[in-house]
């Protein structure tokens, strides 16, 4: 479903993603761990399009077509989600308005006409029940005055209506308590099937502990440092960042 | 002084001839005032850069072009008056084609409201003196007071609730350039409350059509009005609008005012001037201008006596080539204590060759007062436009997103579902729009 190949990128003219390899196949779930700085969010980031990410180098697939030479939209009609670590509030849209014309989109980009009124809203609530998100915040402006904790719930909201075949949950964990973390996890773990994928970026080993990855992959400086199974989360857990510093640190000095 | 612009001349040596025809059956007082207002426009001239009011609003392209001064129809292409019209909205439609009421073309009339065509009723001696009233000194409300033929005039009767809204259709048509001078008086007695509605329509822009339009409002004792107004004319005209507003003890007045993309000029002159004590006044305004516009709104709120809440709030989103002035001027005098007064105008500018000119101006006399402004200007959030690309919305689907979010604050203060949706739709349809 998706490759990266060699990717390098940069922000403001700082190096941040140096040499970015990783294949994900459909119905499998994939978490990407780092300490802090080490390009998590870039990736994210660069991904989902953001344009103040330059890719230098290497190429990135998504269903066989090259996804950098998308744009932002186009990415997400070809089925790449982005749950945005900090999400937007956008005071005088309403939740409804925007993925209502979010959903038209997507759609059209396929060929399907929009939903109507009463589609839509069987679509709304039996989404809305799923993530448990609260059918008040549906109708207001789209995150104003939510708590973090509902924007991130709104994400996940977001993601069950639009069905992206690949979903990347940028720290959607961080700036949740315990209960709105069961809530996002359990939405996620629904909507996990067979024909998806998933890209959980995390710094704590917390959330993997609800959403069982199938890879974990450590990303320090701007590359894949390890990968291994859901044993290195816990190994990372309990050892900290520092030793895998330490031994990159070696290998740098070695090369 | 002399103005080298054709308009000019025209008035000046065609007024006498000009002033016969539409004063025939006036009062002598009338007739004098025009006399005045005529001699104080030939010294006037029109507004030039060197007036402090009309320093970012140059006129001399506009000033340029010629226009007859007689109305040449009074009928309108029924094509027109739709695109006025607001779908579900339940109210009474009045038409008036070049500033000439055109009975054929509205609904029924409601009861507790008089109307009269001002050709007729500017002949009772007691309205005399609302066409001398200072505002009338200079320039564009001179050249009306001198030389205007018709119009509305409205009085709501003391006590009275009209059942339903007024929606008042000014239609410009004209196959010629033609310079239209409709004159308004709007009087909302004791304890009455009105809801007026306004749509500003105009032909083709094949032709020049120059609306210099004046309105006197007298909000009385306890009474409240609900005033809306949307201008959606097309690239060729050119609308310069006075509007006095006098709130007495104890009234409301609300003001909405809405400019869409089109017209080559717009200059609102809005003033409320708060003559008694513990009145009320929001004024809110939404311009969207494009192309090559000129967007001008100049508002004055007159504290005069205590007690006396105010509130502004205008929002400007400047396209293309696009020019705003805003220019918000409240003044507190000595004896406006505990005044409450606010002013806010945001705007965004979106065309890289836009721009806007900015001005909160307060004069505050006296001491115990409340008294804020804000100005701001701004471009779209990058952020929030790729939050919603990101989720497949394309990006100018997004911009119109975005545009609509912003004008959201001023939309939703209109009171009318029916109204509301039309002018999202109306902002709808100016969006997409190129950088």
């Amino acid at each position: 479903m998706l490759i990266i190949k060699n990717l390098h990128a940069e922000v403001e003219e700082k190096q941040i993603l140096k040499g970015i390899n990783l294949q994900v196949n459909k119905g499998e779930v994939h978490a990407i761990m780092g300490p802090n700085g080490s390009g998590k969010s870039s990736l994210a980031s660069v991904l989902a399009g953001r344009e103040t990410f330059h890719v230098t180098q290497g190429e990135v697939k998504f269903h066989d077509k090259d996804l950098l030479d998308m744009s932002p939209e186009d990415r997400a009609r070809e089925g790449l989600f982005l749950a945005f670590q900090y999400p937007i509030e956008i005071p005088g849209v309403s939740n409804v308005n925007f993925l209502k014309t979010a959903l038209a989109e997507i759609r059209g980009y396929r060929g399907l006409p929009p939903l109507d009124a009463k589609e839509f809203l069987r679509l709304s609530r039996e989404k809305q029940k799923l993530v448990e998100f609260d059918a008040q915040l549906v109708n207001r402006s789209l995150n104003e005055g939510f708590s973090g904790g509902e924007k991130k719930r709104n994400e996940i909201f977001q993601l069950a209506m639009l069905e992206p075949s690949l979903s990347i949950l940028d720290e959607t964990d961080s700036g949740l308590d315990i209960d709105a973390l069961r809530i996002v996890s359990q939405g996620v773990n629904k909507l996990r099937s067979k024909d998806n994928a998933f890209i959980i970026i995390t710094h704590y080993q917390r959330l993997l502990e609800y959403i069982v990855p199938d890879f974990v992959h450590v990303l320090y400086n701007g590359r894949i440092v390890r990968s291994g199974t859901k044993e290195l989360a816990l190994e990372l857990e309990e050892k900290g960042y520092d030793w895998l510093k330490e031994e990159a640190r070696e290998k740098a000095e070695t090369i | 002084m002399t103005q080298d612009f054709p308009l000019y001349d025209e008035v000046v040596t065609g007024f006498e001839e000009l002033a016969d025809k539409v004063s025939a059956n006036e009062t002598s007082d009338l007739r004098r005032i025009r006399k005045d207002a005529f001699e104080n426009f030939r010294q006037s001239g029109f507004p030039t850069i060197r007036n402090e009011d009309w320093k970012y609003t140059n006129l001399t392209r506009f000033l340029k072009d010629e226009y007859a001064l007689t109305i040449p129809t009074i009928s309108a292409p029924t094509k027109l008056i739709d695109t006025a019209r607001i779908a579900g909205f339940d109210c009474y439609t009045i038409v008036l084609v070049n500033g000439v009421w055109n009975r054929t073309l509205g609904s029924a009339l409601p009861q507790a409201i008089e109307l009269l065509p001002m050709a007729e009723a500017k002949q009772d001696p007691a309205l005399a003196a609302w066409f001398s009233q200072e505002d009338n000194h200079r320039f564009f409300t001179a050249l009306n007071t001198a030389l205007f033929a018709d119009g509305l005039f409205i009085r709501v009767k003391a006590g009275a609730l009209p059942d339903k809204p007024l929606h008042i259709i000014h239609a410009y048509t004209s196959g010629t350039n033609l310079l239209v001078q409709p004159r308004h008086i709007w009087l909302v007695n004791e304890r009455a409350e009105c809801n007026i509605v306004e749509s500003i329509v105009a032909g083709d822009g094949q032709s020049h059509i120059w609306a210099n339009s004046h309105t006197e409002i007298v909000v009385h004792r306890d009474a409240k009005l609900d005033h809306a107004v949307i201008q959606n004319t097309p690239a060729g005209t050119r609308l310069v609008n006075h509007t006095t507003v006098r709130q007495k003890k104890q009234s409301l007045y609300n003001n909405y005012t809405f400019t869409l993309p089109g017209a080559d000029l717009v200059r609102n002159d809005l003033q409320a001037r708060l003559e008694e004590d513990h009145t009320e006044t929001h004024l809110y305004g939404l311009y969207l201008a494009a192309g090559q516009q000129l967007v001008d709104n100049h508002t004055l709120v007159d504290h005069q006596k205590p007690n006396c809440f105010s509130n502004e709030l205008y929002k400007g989103v400047l396209l293309e080539q696009s020019t705003g002035v805003f220019n918000g001027k409240v003044y507190v005098h000595q004896d406006a204590q505990k005044t409450n007064a606010f002013q806010q105008n945001n705007n965004l500018v979106i065309g890289k060759k836009a721009t806007i000119d900015s001005k909160p101006e307060l004069e505050i006399y006296a001491d115990d007062v409340k008294c804020s402004h804000g100005s701001t200007v701004g471009q779209f959030s990058e952020e929030a436009l790729f939050y919603l690309r990101a989720r497949g919305i394309g990006e100018a689907a997004a911009r119109a997103l975005l545009i609509n979010a912003f004008a959201f604050d001023v939309t939703e203060k209109i009171k009318h579902a029916a109204v509301e949706t039309h002018i999202n739709a109306l902002i709808s349809q100016h969006i997409p729009v190129t950088k």
